[in-house]
């Protein structure tokens, strides 16, 4: 408490200083200030991947910027990064991935309220308003791509498992579109457990469907660690013409099967890491243009087939 | 306390007590609630699954037992698995061009994975015993170390076996000898090794008196750091024989590789009866612990009893019943 309201002063004499007015004074550097979740998993680990290369490019590009990254492993860790960034590094624009929605709410708005530019990717906050530009992917899209892809694709009667991520919102948006894609299509959904976006938790989960039902004609895997947990199950059960699965996120691996049209991962539903990408673009393009970038943007989820997989891979990335 | 009064006149029968059939009699009634509510559970391919999948953790929860019993605590095993699996993956993409594929190159990948278990284990071990730290605070630090490194060497991402190599290596897991998988053997040989080591040697006594009371262990000339220390090397040892069984399964490991293995072996431990303060160990029960642990998971999602949001809440209420049956037996030791 001691620290923010010291922080709160601080910041609001840094403002009325007039040193935090939006156009840059010439030969003044900006300084953009990024906080991320740590890459612990596959998406974050390809998310932190982009973050750096863009901040690599983006220095290139325009000497007038510079960048503070911090990764966070814990909420906590994330709201001291942000104070420590307004409080050492004198920010002019704060890019932030909110570890979670509520708990990060206020320390961004601290931000906010000293009159920096504040751009809030992938899960929102709790409270509208705060943000001056919202970059993210569409969840509902995520589950209804892959939902009209099991209409289209299956008959009436067919019988399909679900692997759930984390229990978290974003999960529920996305099962939610989904259950709704395929409504009226008499697609039976046999079952729904989480396998919590994580490879093992998918492979044990998906064994157990594999003892539990006799037939399954499709899987929704709703993430790629996942699918690959999956295809590990079904191959020990020796059920691979059986059925097939789609993932989703963009995992270079997968994106490799599909674009080689292999049977048991016909498509691929993009949910891309490279999202932080788009973010800190246009946050820069504030700073170094007068383009104006208020606003909402949310990147689609697309189908990936084999006709335009080669767009999505990036064999780099360790995503 | 109960237990105790109650114990000793029935001493001479030497029947087991209740505090220890308790964990056997909550296995017995979970395969039979699991047989009752699905007619696969008791399947070759089902029985096959959840044994082959406890395996990672039983074999790291016996060597918890050891570290559990004589006092010390490892928060690290289940970062230190993840690390282990990383370099060795690492380790056999390195080898590949000069070995090529064939088994010289797995078993050089199975002694790159003991190696660095053994080192894991014997700098936590040391830090506990030579350093004199909190065996809590070494292995909070440990488990941070681990985890960042094998998410450094991932670069975020994930580590992935030779695709070739891991054609080879994946029989590992997935096949056996007459029809029982290679972690199921594995797994078995150890708890046996681990029961015997616990009631018939010195090691085991020692770790006993150790966790019971370190100071008079001391006057009775036990080599209470010595101990200690080989505890640790060799729950390290056996992390590292975990992950040789794990990595042939998905052939990768990543950030989130093994994650909070060391709750559910802790948890093994206890739930089969060794005393968390130390002084106890039963390496036994903490196999009917760790599949206690897996069945209940593996029932939860065969029938849908509850909504999955609650397995966990499950699995928690069973813990701490656990416990409450445990009460006293630290007496009947």
């Amino acid at each position: 408490m001691e620290r923010r309201t010291f922080l709160a002063t601080a910041a609001a004499g840094v403002a009325a200083a007039g040193l935090a007015a939006p156009a840059l004074a010439q030969g003044k550097k900006a300084v953009i200030g990024v906080s991320i979740p740590s890459a612990t998993h596959g998406f974050m680990g390809g998310l932190n991947w982009h973050a750096q290369e863009t901040i690599k490019r983006l220095k290139a590009t325009y000497p007038n910027l510079d960048f503070v990254l911090a990764t966070a492993g814990a909420v906590g860790k994330q709201v001291n990064d942000i104070e420590d960034m307004m409080a050492t590094r004198n920010i002019d624009a704060l890019v932030v991935l909110p570890f979670e929605s509520e708990p990060l709410t206020s320390p961004v708005k601290a931000v906010k309220d000293a009159g920096k530019w504040v751009t809030v990717v992938d899960r929102g906050l709790s409270q509208a308003g705060i943000e001056d530009l919202y970059v993210a992917g569409d969840n509902t899209a995520f589950g209804r791509v892959a939902g009209e892809y099991f209409k289209a694709n299956l008959k009436p009667g067919a019988k399909i498992v679900v692997l759930r991520g984390i229990p978290t919102t974003l999960d529920n948006e996305r099962v939610d579109a989904f259950r709704k894609a395929i409504d009226g299509s008499g697609i039976e959904i046999l079952d729904m457990q989480h396998g919590n976006w994580n490879r093992d938790k998918a492979f044990s989960v998906m064994q157990d469907y594999l003892s539990k039902h006799k037939k399954i004609d499709a899987v929704w895997a709703a993430d790629d660690d996942m699918a690959i947990g999956v295809l590990e199950a079904i191959s020990q059960a020796g059920r691979q013409k059986e059925m097939w699965i789609v993932g989703g996120a963009g995992m270079k691996e997968i994106i490799k099967r599909v674009m080689d049209k292999d049977p048991q991962i016909p498509v691929d539903v993009t949910y891309p890491p490279a999202l932080i990408s788009t973010a800190l673009e246009i946050t820069a393009l504030r700073f170094v243009s007068d383009t104006p970038v208020y606003g909402r943007f949310i990147i689609g989820s697309t189908l990936v087939t084999p006709a335009n997989a080669a767009q999505f891979y990036f064999p780099n990335s360790p995503f | 306390m109960v237990d105790q009064a109650a114990s000793r006149p029935a001493s001479s029968f030497r029947l087991p007590s209740l505090s220890a059939l308790g964990p056997l009699l909550a296995l017995i009634l979970l395969v039979a609630l699991g047989a009752f509510l699905n007619d696969n559970f008791l399947s070759h391919g089902n029985i096959t699954n959840v044994l082959a999948r406890s395996a990672f953790i039983g074999m790291i929860a016996v060597g918890m037992t050891f570290v559990i019993t004589s006092g010390g605590l490892d928060l690290s095993v289940g970062s230190m698995a993840a690390f282990i699996a990383g370099v060795m993956i690492l380790a056999m993409n390195a080898l590949l061009p000069s070995m090529g594929v064939g088994v010289p190159l797995i078993l050089a990948g199975m002694v790159v994975a003991l190696a660095v278990g053994l080192a894991a284990g014997l700098a936590n071990g040391l830090l506990v015993t030579r350093a004199g730290i909190e065996p809590f605070i070494v292995t909070l630090g440990t488990m941070g170390i681990f985890r960042s490194l094998v998410t450094w060497l991932a670069d975020g991402g994930t580590i992935s076996l030779d695709f070739a190599v891991r054609q080879l290596y994946r029989p590992v897991y997935y096949s056996g000898l007459f029809g029982i998988a290679w972690p199921i053997i594995v797994f078995a040989l150890v708890a046996i090794a681990g029961q015997i080591a616990m009631r018939h040697t010195r090691f085991g006594r020692y770790c006993e008196a150790i966790g019971s009371n370190d100071k008079v262990a001391r006057y009775s000339a036990v080599s209470v750091e010595g101990i200690r220390l080989a505890t640790y090397v060799l729950l390290g040892l056996l992390v590292g024989l975990a992950t040789i069984m794990y990595v042939p399964r998905l052939g990768s490991a990543s950030g989130s590789t093994g994650m909070l293995w060391e709750l559910e072996a802790i948890a093994a431990v206890i739930i089969g009866g060794t005393a968390l303060k130390g002084g106890y160990g039963r390496v036994w029960g903490t196999v009917v612990g760790v599949l206690i642990l897996s069945l209940i998971d593996n029932i939860l999602n065969l029938a849908d009893l509850v909504s999955p949001y609650l397995n966990g809440a499950i699995q928690g209420v069973i813990i701490v019943l656990a416990v409450v049956l445990q009460r006293g037996k630290k007496s009947s030791a």
